[in-house]
């Protein structure tokens, strides 16, 4: 225990960042992270890092498409509106095979909305607003202990599979205080042959997304993507089951829902009734076949989100039947309410 | 009477920086020029290890198959972040953000305004051709009052669009940049001034000095729909007049 401290979410993903090697961080400010950019202002120069408020979010992912293309560990975040504006920048870092961290924490939309947690750029998280073949690897916490040692992980598959990772948090996540252990970093040293640090005893790199002529095809580039894509589906799928052995109801639920699910499932055991939470921690890669094996054995499947519907989609190409489905969600900055979950549940069973 | 080898001198050769591939532009271009006396500045300081450029969306998109330095994409109009990106990681190499009119003046006009004002250690070369090369000749933030082009059929109405952006001038309502200076290429005299700028703005850069514009008044005789020889009497003649040659600042 005495290992552990207090910080708020957005603050552990600021010093994760830092143990997990990061020095260069741009950003442009948006509640309700703006604990991260505060963070990073001051801690950075603390470890010899860069701290750059940039003119725009357009700026600030450009600037991480800039640092990454140096070879350098570098990340961005910001919130809901922010992240609609990175997608151009996003698409071509994964064009151009670059790695780099994104945070968002998600705040409630469309347009403005307001400055609350939600879940309700799932899409825009796990289907990307930016053109082109492309996927961004999405991790979805649902503590300040995870946040922090997902900040580290992040760092890794994206060096790993050079492309962009994404943390998924909610500003609920980002706003709450919760003790945690500082994670360690990985130790992993990947190499950058591609980086672009001035071609002294070697033939230029070169760093781009455009493939205009026949001998350079963009269809055997995108191919070579989606190869990339395919070993990260094949081996970084990440989710946690709880309860779920015995389970006839299983509710799936990501983030600050899973947390609300979680206390919902604890009432329901004590009344007998056997559910269970299934819990993406990548939503992409999506753990469509664990989902898939956990929903044969369950009545019904229950998703829970903070939004009107955007996982459930996933959730039903896992389960592929309809009849199972069930949805409950909030939106606009409400949360889930777990005597609502607990209803839905009981009602299965009646 | 034979002449011997030995009366030759060696007095002009290809730069070495200078990729020796065939020209994607236009008869006529600027481009060329700048590029190649960009690639001799580059031999000249002896940089050619240690030079990042980045290339603009625009004509000039292929700058790095033509130049023998890291090289380095940017999506349009954001050229300026990620140089600003590569130069804080690579603090001792020389980065070149090479951007056009529509690139630096519409769509990036917020990131080469704050480039400029945090006074970022980079060379900026801004090529004013004064309409959109690569996607057939639409109206540029830089297109000249009355001018013809594809989305200005009847000619630029500064009523309804605006006037052309001086683009030396904006940038020198702010503090931090330290070299500033429209140059032209439509002759000899002044294709060699634009190469003094630019030598002026790699050196400040590797004197640690600061930002450094250079504007290229240059010739779009595909897009003009004039010859290369009318397109450059068109610069001096009709361009030159509003965008006044010369140094803006020099410390």
């Amino acid at each position: 225990m005495s290992d552990q401290i207090l910080m708020k979410g957005n603050e552990a993903v600021g010093e994760a960042a830092i143990i997990a090697g990061c020095r260069y961080y741009f950003a442009y400010p948006i509640t309700p992270q703006n604990e991260i950019p505060a963070y990073m202002a001051k801690r950075l120069p603390e470890v010899g890092g860069t701290f750059l408020q940039a003119e725009s979010e357009l700026a600030a992912i450009n600037m991480v498409f800039g640092a990454s293309a140096a070879g350098a560990r570098a990340m961005t975040s910001s919130s809901s509106p922010g992240i609609s504006l990175k997608q151009e920048g996003i698409s071509y870092i994964a064009g151009a095979e670059l790695p780099c961290v994104i945070v968002d924490m998600m705040r409630g939309g469309p347009g403005l909305g307001n400055i609350a947690g939600s879940q309700a750029d799932y899409f825009q998280a796990t289907r990307g607003g930016g053109n082109g073949d492309y996927r961004v690897l999405v991790i979805a916490p649902a503590s300040v202990q995870e946040l922090a040692d997902m900040t580290v992980k992040a760092f890794d598959l994206a060096d790993q599979y050079s492309i962009p990772v994404m943390i998924l948090g909610d500003g609920f996540l980002g706003q709450m205080s919760e003790p945690f252990t500082l994670p360690k970093p990985s130790g992993k040293n990947f190499k950058k042959p591609w980086a672009l640090t001035g071609a002294k005893g070697r033939k230029p790199n070169i760093i781009a997304s455009m493939r205009l002529t026949p001998e350079d095809l963009l269809e055997k580039h995108n191919l070579k993507l989606q190869k990339t894509y395919q070993e990260i589906e094949a081996n970084e799928v990440m989710y946690e089951s709880y309860l779920l052995d015995d389970a006839e109801y299983v509710i799936v639920a990501y983030g600050t829902s899973a947390r609300i699910s979680r206390s919902a499932i604890t009432e329901l055991r004590k009344e007998g009734i056997k559910a269970g939470l299934f819990r993406p921690l990548t939503l992409w890669p999506y753990p469509y076949k664990e989902l898939k094996a956990v929903s044969e054995r369950a009545k019904k499947v229950l998703t829970v989100e903070m939004s009107l519907g955007q996982m459930v989609e996933d959730v039903r190409l896992a389960v592929q039947d309809d009849a199972k489905i069930d949805f409950y969600g909030r939106t606009g900055g409400m949360l889930p309410v777990s005597e609502e979950i607990i209803r839905k549940v009981r009602s299965y069973g009646g | 009477m034979e002449a011997k080898t030995a009366d030759f001198k060696y007095v002009y050769d290809r730069p070495k920086s200078l990729v020796d591939v065939p020209t994607h532009y236009c008869p006529g271009c600027g481009h060329g020029i700048v590029h190649k006396i960009l690639a001799e500045v580059i031999d000249e300081l002896g940089i050619r290890d240690d030079t990042i450029i980045v290339a603009p969306v625009g004509c000039s998109v292929l700058l790095y198959n033509y130049i023998d330095v890291d090289g380095c994409e940017a999506a349009h109009g954001r050229a300026p972040a990620v140089a600003t990106g590569l130069k804080r990681v690579h603090k001792d190499k020389v980065v070149i953000s090479y951007q056009g009119d529509g690139d630096l003046l519409a769509i990036g006009t917020g990131e080469a305004i704050h480039v400029a004002n945090r006074g970022e250690n980079i060379t900026t070369i801004f090529m004013n051709n004064a309409i959109y090369g690569m996607t057939g000749g639409q109206m540029a933030p830089t297109t000249m009052e009355n001018q013809i082009t594809k989305t200005t059929p009847y000619g630029r109405d500064t009523s309804d669009v605006g006037f052309p952006i001086r683009g030396c001038e904006l940038v020198n309502t702010l503090e931090s940049p330290v070299f500033i200076e429209r140059c032209a290429v439509y002759d000899v005299k002044h294709v060699l001034k634009t190469k003094r700028a630019i030598k002026k703005g790699l050196q400040n850069q590797i004197e640690g000095k600061g930002y450094s514009f250079i504007e290229v008044l240059s010739m779009c005789p595909t897009n003009w729909g004039i010859s290369p020889v009318k397109s450059a009497e068109w610069v001096k003649e009709v361009m030159e007049p509003y965008y006044r040659l010369g140094n803006f600042r020099d410390l």
